[in-house]
């Protein structure tokens, strides 16, 4: 029976993601919200807990995943500087074979120029560890939002409109697209978490010298893992261009303070290094986030920045990272073996 | 593309142009240097990497700046500043900072980050997110005919930075406090064994970072301007400047402070205003990406 | 046999300290060759030299006829060529098992090996490997909450999965209990007769190193002393003086 139990679950949770925009017709946003930061969490966990690569840059995918979007989408159907130049104002129609073409290629787009981004930028940046890999990552975000804020051709500080969404439903569309995504996404990690790739990446993680010794090809896998992070935060910030229907280079697009850190935070409050951790960090921050926002009026942002330093300080090994060290035979650890031959072979020693 | 050539050529032809960008960058750099030399002291005494650096000179800046709208003189702000901000610093250090030196780097990392996000929208908060500064009605000196214009607060703020930098140079020479503090950034363990309370210098370090930087701030809301969050960029400028001169370099932190000052000053006048910010932030990307290159010839990586 | 490490007049030193100066050795292909000599003597900086932890001042170093002084480290790993490390290194948070899975030789993979997991006959090769090195009722307890002498066990064994060609030992029998040295010593022949990997080991303890090798290079002030077989340095008065005199 125990080979049903996951099946079963998953099947469960999969009519749970269908069912709930209709139970709760009044929170389609914040559950599309709730997607988005699940995807970003689980992602930043593919080099931050997986492999030890702490990046504070990952919001640069999702920044240049909506603009990427962005311009496909307008570029497939008009002239994008004669666009941003009337600030996307009423002349500029789309018809809904436009609009569908824009977010199938767009986030398709969005995904593969960030896998490749993210490739280049890592080509320079995995040579540095630590904390200077952060910083440096970080500085990568900053930089792409200052520059972008100056680009004319996608609006500058102005920003770009999206076309609207040719139907009725747009915040169900927009959930299901952020949904598609993520449980491709948990797929996919499922299985890459089983394979040789993700162990080779976790003993990077674990100490790096050691894999590079075993001739491991750490920067190789590094890339892979990145690309492979950034392709998905690409497409969740393409799904955002089209959800959010406007939006500017510094406090939506490369929104670095924001959920450039709420990523982290999402992680390191669920547990680093595992599935679900993330999946379960985003979805407590997420509530937390929802109630600061209607109780702590003005001060929301405060209470954020104190969850972020609390967590880091005190609960930084998160709820499964407690978990594991409460009833570590739940995951399967062994620390101790029940063989007492070897027991007192040791005590011999 | 023709208005950066246009301004590149400006250089050429009148090279007093560059006198008056250089002199502006050496100014506010002397202030990149007085942070930056705070966050090497704290990055080299207790390995923390304060990503809050910037904002502890963002909320000194504000503090001087309360202290003038109240009918304080603005130059008695510069050691209100600083005291206000040592206290801080203490309570900072005790209530995060202590619980976060013995743990990996990343935790300290992402702490100050929390921290720095924290005290950019409380600042938000008390005093709205204009940008601020006081106005201290001295006399601007001309040289050059009038193309040089050094104003006097300016002049006044860099002479305030230039005698605090000795004083606490002096102070770290000369003090048993600062003998401690610089035993302790060699080998904690080892100075703990000679008896020198370690946690004392910890705390003393943090406060005194704190304290150069709210009075840096102090300076620089008298002769240029702050916002709440002005901070990051503060934050990155002292990073590259560490980075760049390595820790325990105290004339290189000086050369790299004045050098990004004019840097910036530079680029913002070739690409215009717009991209000084990113300025600051792609020197840093330079610096990082030469170090590496510098580091994988001796077949290193930078840790 | 031929010579598949071949050093010739290497010098490296550190500020004005000369750690080696002209060094010239050869490891023979198939065989066991030591390096010995007193503390301070320049084995490890040779030894890093080789596996490219710091630039060289000046000669070459070859590895199967290929100039690799030039070479980062992961490269020079992934030509084959294996090193411990004399502080062991293992993944203290996983079992011996999975340590055992990760030093799959990942060089001699493709990139779609890598995405595809490892079946039985992989575990049942590192399961006969911890047997080999006498780890087989550990292998499920985690690498950290092994004793030193296990994890330097481990890490041989972990070197054995890798397949190399030509494995580095950094003093294997530092801190190990001495009943256990002769057992590791015969699996380190074993390694070397039964899997025809080449060692080159640098050893400070003289026995250990008389009972392996067959070739031995003696390195006294960053310079090579002698070399011969372990009954001509044995008995080389100059060795012996330099291991009495650093003493």
């Amino acid at each position: 029976m125990k080979n049903l139990a996951m099946p079963v679950l998953h099947l469960v949770l999969l009519g749970v993601i269908i069912a709930a925009p209709f139970v709760f017709p009044d929170y389609q946003t914040q559950l599309a919200t709730l997607w988005l930061f699940i995807i970003v969490s689980l992602t930043w966990d593919m080099t931050g807990g997986q492999m030890g690569y702490n990046s504070l840059g990952n919001i640069f995918f999702y920044g240049t995943g909506m603009y990427v979007a962005a311009v496909i989408t307008i570029g497939l159907a008009h002239n994008v500087s004669e666009y941003t130049d009337a600030a996307g104002g009423g002349i500029f129609k789309f018809t809904s074979a436009q609009y569908y073409s824009g977010v199938v290629l767009g986030s398709i787009g969005a995904g593969l120029f960030c896998a490749l981004s993210a490739f280049i930028i890592g080509y320079v940046t995995f040579g540095l560890r630590g904390p200077y890999f952060a910083i440096g990552t970080l500085g990568v975000a900053i930089a792409a939002g200052e520059l972008v804020s100056n680009w004319e051709w996608v609006g500058g500080g102005q920003g770009i409109s999206m076309p609207n969404y040719p139907g009725e439903q747009e915040r169900l569309f927009i959930y299901f697209c952020f949904a598609v995504v993520g449980v491709i996404l948990y797929t996919f990690l499922r299985w890459l978490y089983s394979t040789r790739f993700t162990a080779a990446i976790n003993a990077i993680r674990d100490d790096e010298e050691k894999a590079e010794a075993m001739g491991i090809h750490t920067m190789r896998y590094k890339l892979t893992a990145w690309a492979m992070s950034a392709f998905f935060v690409g497409i969740a910030g393409a799904i955002s261009a089209f959800q959010l229907l406007h939006f500017e280079p510094l406090e939506t697009a490369y929104q670095t303070i924001n959920l450039g850190i709420f990523m982290v935070v999402c992680v390191l409050l669920g547990g680093k290094g595992t599935l679900w951790g993330p999946i379960i960090g985003a979805t407590l921050f997420h509530v937390f986030k929802e109630i600061t926002w209607n109780y702590f009026l003005g001060w929301q942002w405060v209470a954020l920045g104190a969850l972020i330093v609390i967590t880091v300080v005190y609960f930084q090994e998160g709820l499964m990272g407690w978990l594991m060290a409460k009833k570590p035979e739940w995951f399967g650890i062994r620390i101790d073996s029940k063989d007492p031959a070897s027991k007192i072979a040791e005590a011999a020693e | 593309m023709d208005q950066i050539l246009g301004n590149i050529d400006l250089l050429i032809q009148f090279p007093i142009v560059n006198m008056k960008i250089i002199i502006d960058g050496v100014m506010i750099g002397a202030l990149f240097a007085l942070a930056a030399y705070g966050l090497a002291l704290v990055w080299g005494v207790m390995n923390v990497k304060n990503l809050a650096q910037g904002d502890f000179v963002i909320a000194g800046g504000y503090v001087a700046w309360w202290l003038s709208r109240q009918g304080v003189h603005p130059l008695l702000g510069v050691p209100a500043a600083f005291i206000v901000m040592w206290i801080l610093g203490w309570v900072i250090y005790k209530l995060v900072i202590s619980r976060v030196i013995e743990r990996d780097l990343f935790t300290s990392l992402l702490a100050t980050f929390g921290l720095a996000i924290m005290m950019a929208q409380i600042l938000n908060l008390m005093f709205g997110s204009d940008t601020q500064s006081i106005d201290l009605n001295y006399e601007t000196l001309h040289f050059a005919d009038g193309l040089i214009d050094v104003p006097m607060s300016k002049l006044i703020g860099v002479c305030m930075a230039l005698s605090l930098a000795a004083a606490v140079i002096i102070f770290m020479k000369r003090s048993r406090m600062g003998q401690a503090i610089r035993a302790t950034a060699q080998d904690a363990r080892a100075a703990r064994v000679l008896g020198i309370d370690t946690e004392k210098v910890y705390a003393f370090t943090f406060s005194l970072n704190s304290a150069i930087c709210g009075a840096a701030g102090a300076i620089i809301v008298m002769a240029w301007v702050i916002q709440p969050f002005y901070g990051i960029t503060y934050s990155i400028r002292a990073f590259v400047i560490v980075t760049a001169a390595g820790l325990g370099n105290l004339p290189g932190v000086i050369t790299a402070g004045l050098g990004i000052g004019a840097a910036e000053q530079y680029g913002s006048h070739i690409f215009g205003i717009g991209y000084q910010q990113a300025i600051a932030v792609l020197l840093l990307l330079l610096v990082l990406v030469i170090r590496l290159l510098l580091q994988r010839r001796k077949r290193q990586v930078l840790q | 046999m031929s010579a598949i490490i071949e050093v010739s007049n290497v010098s490296k030193s550190y500020g004005g300290v000369k750690a080696n100066s002209n060094v010239s050795m050869q490891v023979q292909k198939g065989g066991i060759t030591g390096l010995i000599g007193p503390n301070g003597s320049g084995k490890t900086t040779l030894f890093n030299s080789i596996v490219g932890y710091h630039p060289i001042d000046k000669g070459s170093i070859k590895f199967e006829n290929k100039e690799i002084s030039k070479l980062q480290v992961p490269e020079i790993a992934r030509l084959g060529l294996l090193r411990t490390f004399q502080q062991t290194r293992i993944y203290g948070a996983m079992n011996c098992v999975e340590n055992m899975l990760i030093s799959m030789p990942h060089r001699k993979m493709t990139f779609r090996d890598a995405f595809s997991r490892n079946n039985a006959e992989h575990i049942e090769r590192a399961e006969n490997l911890l047997d080999f090195v006498g780890l087989y009722e550990k292998r499920y307890l985690r690498g950290g909450s092994l004793s030193f002498g296990q994890q330097k066990l481990l890490e041989f064994a972990m070197a054995l999965m890798n397949e190399p060609t030509v494995l580095l030992l950094d003093e294997p029998t530092a801190g190990i209990n001495p009943t256990l040295i002769n057992g590791l010593i015969d699996r380190l022949k074993r390694a070397n007769s039964e899997f025809g990997i080449t060692l080159f080991v640098i050893e400070h303890n003289m026995r250990v190193i008389m009972n392996m090798a067959d070739h031995i290079y003696c390195l006294a002030h960053g310079e090579m002393l002698a070399e011969g077989g372990p009954d001509e340095i044995q008995n080389n008065p100059t060795v012996i003086d330099a291991y009495l005199g650093a003493h």
